[in-house]
């Protein structure tokens, strides 16, 4: 299984960056394997459409399931095409995170929000 | 001619001064590039001669002529589609209908269909020709409702745009084709960061411009200051009236109930035209 994270510092003990389109990298953990990658973001830069963008990387990136702070509407709907599971994230690192995925301890993200479209925070 | 009436925020008087002057101009035209929240025609109550809608070009996908090449997904600079699972997905909202996704598609997978996203009201109102865009609820951008009026006032003389609030793309794009930008304000501080945010963007345009100051209540405000120390013209200051704002209220047209109200908008509109006549001065030009 492979799992995502919106990151800014390539770093498992870091926190995950709080915004899932902006997010400048992304982290793959991959259960099986523990091994551990990072990709770029290419949607941060995006004029608009960046949420639309970063999910068709996280489901190209071929990722099981997404752990995010928080998730617009029309990234989760391309993310829930993909049948990728959207995990809502806990303030902690994201090897903290990474476990309590993996022991089935993080809730599923149901607070789509109707996206900040440059207006939000971050 | 086209005089554009914008202010930073609601509230200013935008409408209030574009209904009044193009009243008192001949054979004037007025139109409400507001398209969230026209309201000119509530004090005109024109005689609607004309209605016709306003639509936007979308892509609409033949999933089973799309092979899944993605030449579209990249192409489009917006974001608006996705490749998932074997299907295109199209985010109608994020579209900003440059129909390069059809002509980029070697399949001839995606067409293009119109969506209607408001409506344009032209009538007159005693004279007054009255035209009005209105965008449907839920839309997100009414910038191609005023790219209609654009075209439709392209060959009137008397204008007054009507602009919406802020300086947004609708703002820009209600500006596009004016000859003259009267800046509206009010004399508080909220009210001058706002008239700073239009200056600038007027600036920009490089368009001449005339200040308004709304709604006065001492000689010397933040507003004035603000446009003393930035060499920008004041056409007038209107001094808080409550008669005035009583009429408007009642959704009357103020230049048609009072005389006095006729002198004062007059001269505004006077000290507007000679402006625009006048190409070389200098406190305008930059």
């Amino acid at each position: 299984m492979k799992i995502l994270l919106p990151i800014e510092e390539e770093s498992l003990n870091a926190n995950l960056y709080p915004s899932f389109g902006r997010a400048s990298k992304f982290c793959i953990y991959n259960t099986e394997t523990k091994e551990v990658k990072y990709a770029v973001n290419e949607a941060a830069s995006s004029a608009g459409g960046a949420g639309i963008k970063a999910a068709q990387t996280v489901v190209d990136l071929g990722a099981n399931v997404l752990i995010t702070e928080r998730l617009g509407k029309n990234a989760a709907e391309v993310i829930e095409a993909a049948g990728v599971k959207i995990l809502k994230a806990s303030k902690e690192t994201i090897m903290v995170n990474i476990e309590l995925a993996v022991s089935g301890k993080l809730d599923v993200l149901t607070d789509i929000h109707p996206g900040f479209h440059n207006h939000g925070e971050n | 001619m086209k005089i554009a009436v914008l202010s930073g925020k609601g509230g200013a008087g935008k409408t209030m001064i574009a209904v009044n002057l193009s009243e008192l101009m001949t054979d004037g035209v007025y139109v409400d590039c507001d398209v969230e929240e026209p309201n000119g025609h509530l004090f005109f109550k024109p005689k609607v001669t004309e209605v016709k809608e306003v639509n936007v070009k979308l892509p609409k996908v033949n999933q089973e002529l799309c092979n899944g090449c993605r030449k579209c997904v990249e192409f489009c600079k917006f974001n608006a589609l996705a490749y998932i699972k074997n299907t295109l997905l199209v985010f109608d909202e994020v579209c900003h209908s440059c129909g390069g996704c059809s002509i980029i598609c070697p399949e001839n997978a995606i067409k293009e269909e119109d969506k209607a996203i408001g409506s344009i009201q032209s009538g007159y109102s005693e004279g007054t020709k009255v035209i009005s865009g209105f965008m449907n609820i839920g839309e997100s951008s009414g910038v191609p409702i005023i790219e209609e009026l654009n075209h439709m006032i392209s060959s009137e003389e008397n204008v007054i745009i009507d602009c919406p609030p802020g300086s947004a793309c609708v703002v820009m794009e209600s500006i596009k084709e004016a000859d003259y930008c009267i800046l509206v304000a009010e004399p508080t501080i909220f009210g001058t960061h706002n008239l700073a945010m239009v200056h600038e963007l007027a600036v920009k345009f490089n368009k001449k411009i005339g200040v308004i100051i709304n709604k006065t209540f001492s000689e010397n405000n933040p507003a004035k200051e603000y446009c003393i120390k930035n060499n920008l013209p004041i056409l007038s200051v209107l001094p808080y009236d409550s008669e005035l704002g009583l009429i408007n209220s009642n959704g009357l047209i103020a230049v048609r109930e009072q005389e006095n109200y006729k002198k004062f908008f007059a001269l505004i509109l006077e000290d507007v035209l000679e402006e625009v006549r006048n190409e070389t001065t200098s406190n305008i030009k930059r």
